[in-house]
């Protein structure tokens, strides 16, 4: 079947899919190009559903990732409430949940992750991942009250600081040590904790939750260390799970996301690619199956998929450095590389934590740099990508900063950055 | 000749830009983008057009 005439198809209307469709065209793709959401509304972004989206700052206009203009202007065709529920690869079709089938000559798995169900199907707890999800959460945020979070990762953080922001009381659960571990490392954690508790919010870290019920109109949430909490609302972030299941028995290898070559094509599939949160694939910078959760990898991911589906005789490996950010209160937290990962526990603070500006470095060996955060600081955030992008040693990029530092009139405290 | 347009108030510092285009954008120490070129060549369009595309809050635009 020609392109002309089935083109690409790509399953799944967040970030990667929409940048995939975007960056088809942009790199002259003339062919179909027909994008398939699950949704009943237009792309939209998704980080500000815990933030601003959230807290009513910023309604679905506002984060819209792709109107119907811009789609026609592109020459897109976005089918909402189109869920995938099959692939034939044999055939080149994707089978919809309506028994419909849409033809195509190159095929983009963008179906993402969905958040991970808490166990506790109690009315009155949330997750947060799609719009719907987030405007049901604001409707009993309006109400005040006690807030509950259960997970202290990037969205639990987030939630939490927002609801503070709204003026609910707010107790944060993780049973881990700190918050955002996962990506941030350790070595932060005890500023991370202080500032939630700067803000008001009852942290309970190093404690699991037994228990989720409802009683009498409450939340009761039990806890590891004993302690019983009640609460208005409860939100649960412990992570996602890529949504994979789709493709179970197409042919498609799938184990925690759909493995890829380095170029993100499916192993021993090459007409299908898969992009964003749901593509576990050959990262050649770390030399490992990967597969990242976050904005800036899905956009990039999207360039280099839409440029291997173009350039079939020029492919391009992926091969991203790590980049992820949170927003909580007045900080603007920023993660580039790899922070506490494995035996890379070399870290040094530059700037004071006292202060709201400052920058962690991490190494393995002392020499090669692994990864930097910096908070509230953005020349230091450009200069460790540019270091972490040209592999400048540790010790250069420290010096660099430290310059910084001293270039800077004073050690700026409690600067409002909203 | 392309050009970039950037609504700056809605600039949050994530620097994509800057890591995607060095050339043509940067940030201040407030955390807003600067452009340093405005005009953009069609041999650097795919280029900066991508890297407007990087940016979480959309403060970017190349209108060809």
């Amino acid at each position: 079947m020609s392109s002309s005439t089935a083109g690409v198809v790509i399953v799944g209307a967040s970030v990667a899919g929409v940048r995939t469709a975007q960056a088809l065209r942009r790199e002259g793709f003339d062919g179909r190009v027909v994008l398939l959401s699950d949704e009943a509304v237009m792309p939209y972004d998704k980080p500000p559903l815990s933030k601003g989206f959230l807290a009513g700052a910023a309604g679905p206009d506002q984060i819209a990732l792709l109107t119907e203009v811009e789609a026609d202007e592109l020459g897109v065709e976005v089918r909402l409430n189109s869920r995938a529920r099959r692939l034939h690869l044999a055939e080149h079709l994707v089978e919809l949940d309506t028994g419909e089938h849409v033809a195509y000559h190159r095929l983009v798995v963008a179906t993402g992750a969905s958040a991970r169900e808490s166990t506790w199907p109690v009315s009155g707890v949330h997750v947060v991942r799609t719009m719907s999800d987030a405007q049901r959460l604001r409707a009993d945020l309006e109400r005040g009250g006690h807030l509950v979070v259960i997970g202290a990762g990037f969205v639990g953080s987030e939630v939490a600081a927002t609801a503070r922001m709204m003026g609910l009381q707010v107790t944060l659960v993780d049973p881990n040590t700190a918050p955002m571990t996962r990506i941030a490392g350790n070595q932060l954690g005890a500023r991370f904790i202080r500032l939630h508790q700067d803000h008001g919010v009852d942290t309970r870290f190093g404690t699991s939750v037994l228990d989720v019920s409802r009683k009498y109109g409450r939340l009761h949430i039990d806890l590891s260390d004993g302690a019983a909490l009640t609460a208005d609302t409860c939100v649960v972030g412990i992570g996602a799970v890529p949504n994979d299941a789709w493709l179970a028995s197409s042919g498609v290898r799938i184990d925690n996301g759909v493995l890829c070559d380095e170029y993100c094509r499916a192993i021993g599939n090459p007409d299908v690619y898969a992009v964003g949160d749901v593509a576990r694939w050959h990262n050649p910078r770390r030399g490992l199956l990967t597969r990242h959760e976050h904005w800036t990898n899905a956009h990039e991911q999207a360039n280099t998929v839409a440029h291997n589906i173009i350039h079939a005789q020029n492919l391009i490996a992926f091969a991203p450095i790590e980049y992820v950010w949170s927003d909580q209160y007045d900080w603007k937290i920023r993660i580039a590389g790899q922070i506490g990962v494995g035996t890379c526990d070399i870290v040094e603070v530059i700037g004071d934590e006292a202060t709201e500006r400052f920058a962690v470095l991490s190494s393995c060996d002392g020499a090669s740099l692994s990864g930097i955060v910096a908070v509230n600081w953005p020349r230091a955030l450009i200069a460790g990508r540019k270091a972490l992008a040209h592999n400048m040693s540790y010790t250069d990029l420290r010096q660099a900063i430290e310059q910084l530092l001293s270039a800077m009139p004073t050690p700026v405290a409690m600067e409002g950055a909203k | 000749m392309a050009r970039i347009n950037a609504d700056v108030r809605l600039c949050q510092g994530y620097a994509n830009c800057v890591a995607a285009a060095d050339d043509y954008f940067d940030i201040d120490d407030d955390g807003r983008v600067v452009l340093l070129h405005s005009d953009v060549p069609e041999t650097d369009y795919s280029r900066v057009a991508q890297a407007a595309h990087s940016c979480p809050v959309s403060v970017l635009s190349v209108e060809r």
